[in-house]
């Protein structure tokens, strides 16, 4: 696709095209990025840095254009993201909650299909997630943890990065509506 | 309604998501007093709330009684004062009743233990005349009262009866100026005549300047004006002055300072001796033990001989043990606390025989038993000690309220239940 000629602002909603997804991809898809983040540090730990969890939920956020499922979707995952780590159930259910809800908020007004915006998006919301994540262990925790903030720079940029390509792959996967 | 839950449905599905998370958040975690979260947030944000719901509840009911039923509230302020005002008058009443009974029992007391014959009276009246101070009673002619008689309280003299009318006779109070008596001090035993000044204290009349009175001292009657016994209390002297050609002295009368509502008619004087001490120090009257502590003074196992009836009874093991050491000096012709350093002291592990020892006459050479310290008396030979001041019960009054002397002999003053002036209070 080419999209050097599109407009990044959209002036409705009906500008932008809302993708469909078909059920078996809808379920496979987020369960592979848990398993992906479960499975594949245990043996290539540099993989470690990648938030394929997050990558998923971002990208139908943004692509399915519709708050509620973006929202859905993040709390799933992040649910599930939470059953597999030593975190209590919640923490990261309501980060990527927060992160479906907005980004899919963001892909109604902002042409997501451009490999920048992706870019830029996923950047802003790996840090937003972060964020919020350091937040919530400190405020309902009570626990102590430190926010890098050039580690967490690198570390979006770098999901960003992975992000795009990602997104690229997963845009076959769409039936267009 | 529902436009409107489409309209916020994007924004009201995260909130719902997010509450659930929170939930389940707080389910699992507790702080770090090991409390779950769920806890503290819901009490937390629950008690604010009750707090406002409780602020409202109590304002409102508040208003509700302070205000909207307040109708009845002057009639209920004006039933509350009526009933203060009742339990006022009740209070008095009873104030005065407990008085009034505290005053009867000293009176009776008084009654019981001095010696001379008297019939009690309560006031009915007060005298007509200004300045006078007359009293009227309720007792006259028909029940023996003579002109001339005495009345007295247990506090002191109150005046003499100078009428006698069939069922009430008149008093002149000593505080009347034409009021007249003998006295005599107590402490230096100067004597003069009491005599009524119409209001205040008495006087103290005819004592010479080289006779000694001190403020304080006590005057009793002296009996030389035939109408007050001898050794009833008069008053305290409350200041001496120098006068001319006699000392001025100005005494407080101590009979009617409770009030005069009884008093006691001497119907039959009987001189009594001056007390050593002010009434107020007299000893107090100590009733006799009860019959059951009497009962248990019956020998004991050790054949130790103790008081029979009557007699003292040893009420500790002390006494107990006192009692039977004395009768081993008795029966060893040992007499403790006489005989010389060295000497062989008694056997202490001498046995009784049962019926106890009986003090070895004279004529075996054998002292009597020492008598006993603190001023009791012997024993008669029946075992029981003659009447005492201390233990001997009140004589019972007779139905038309006179009493027969107690112990003639003995000074009255030392033995009322209530010392004068205490009233029994």
């Amino acid at each position: 696709m080419d999209y050097s000629d599109s407009r990044i602002l959209l002036s409705s909603q009906r500008e932008g095209n809302k993708s469909r997804f078909r059920t078996w991809v809808s379920m496979v898809v987020p369960l592979a990025a848990i398993l992906f983040q479960f499975f594949l540090p245990r043996f290539f730990d540099f993989l470690r840095f990648i938030e394929m969890p997050f990558l998923v939920v971002v990208y139908f956020a943004l692509v399915r254009r519709s708050q509620i499922n973006g929202l859905l979707v993040g709390a799933l995952v992040g649910l599930a993201q939470d059953s597999l780590s030593k975190h209590p159930l919640g923490m990261f259910g309501i980060v990527k909650t927060l992160v479906g809800y907005f980004a899919a908020s963001v892909g109604l007004r902002i042409d997501v299909d451009h490999s920048m915006v992706r870019l830029v998006l996923t950047f802003f919301f790996y840090i937003f997630q972060q964020v919020l994540y350091w937040v919530m262990v400190r405020a309902l925790l009570s626990q102590p943890m430190d926010l890098e903030p050039q580690l967490t720079a690198l570390l979006a940029l770098l999901n960003a990065v992975v992000g795009v390509a990602l997104f690229h792959f997963l845009d076959k996967l769409r039936d267009r509506a | 309604m529902e436009s409107l839950l489409n309209r916020y449905r994007n924004i009201t599905v995260l909130l719902l998501v997010i509450a659930a998370q929170l939930i389940l958040l707080a389910v699992q975690v507790k702080n770090n007093r090991d409390i779950p979260f769920i806890r503290v947030w819901t009490v937390t944000a629950v008690t604010p709330i009750a707090s406002v719901v409780e602020w409202f509840r109590g304002g409102s009911s508040g208003f509700l009684h302070n205000y909207v039923f307040l109708h009845d509230a002057d009639a209920e302020n004006r039933r509350l004062r009526e009933e203060v005002g009742r339990l006022k008058m009740d209070n008095i009443f009873l104030r005065n009743e407990l008085r009034q009974a505290d005053r009867a029992r000293a009176l009776q007391v008084f009654q019981s233990s001095t010696q001379s014959k008297t019939l009690a009276a309560r006031t009915i009246g007060a005298g007509a005349g200004s300045g006078s101070k007359t009293i009227y009673v309720d007792r006259g002619s028909v029940e023996g009262v003579e002109r001339g008689m005495a009345v007295v309280t247990p506090e002191g003299i109150v005046g003499k009866v100078i009428a006698s009318y069939p069922t009430a006779s008149e008093v002149l109070l000593v505080n009347d100026p034409d009021f007249a008596a003998g006295v005599v001090s107590q402490k230096n035993q100067t004597r003069g005549t009491l005599k009524g000044q119409g209001n205040g204290p008495c006087k103290v009349d005819y004592v010479p300047l080289e006779e000694k009175v001190e403020v304080g001292e006590w005057f009793y009657t002296s009996g030389d004006d035939r109408i007050f016994p001898r050794g009833f209390p008069v008053g305290t002297v409350t200041a001496v002055h120098e006068g001319q050609p006699f000392k001025e002295i100005q005494v407080e009368p101590s009979g009617f300072q409770h009030g005069l509502e009884d008093m006691l008619i001497i119907l039959s004087g009987v001189h009594q001796e001056i007390p050593d001490t002010p009434p107020g120090n007299q000893p107090v009257y100590i009733a006799p033990a009860p019959p059951d502590a009497l009962k248990s003074t019956t020998p004991d196992a050790s054949g130790a001989p103790v008081p029979a009836s009557g007699a003292t009874a040893p009420a500790t093991e002390a006494d107990r043990l006192r009692a039977h050491y004395k009768a081993l000096g008795d029966a060893q012709n040992h007499v403790f606390g006489e005989n010389l350093p060295g000497q062989k002291p008694p056997n202490f592990n001498l046995v009784l025989p049962p019926g106890g020892v009986q003090p070895p006459s004279k004529q075996s050479g054998v002292q009597p038993p020492a008598k006993q310290s603190g001023g009791q008396a012997p024993l008669k030979p029946d075992g029981v000690p003659p009447a005492s001041k201390q233990n001997v019960p009140p004589p019972p009054a007779q139905p038309d309220g006179t009493v027969a002397p107690a112990k003639p002999g003995a000074p009255p003053g030392k033995s009322p239940a209530v010392p004068p002036g205490g009233g029994g209070r």
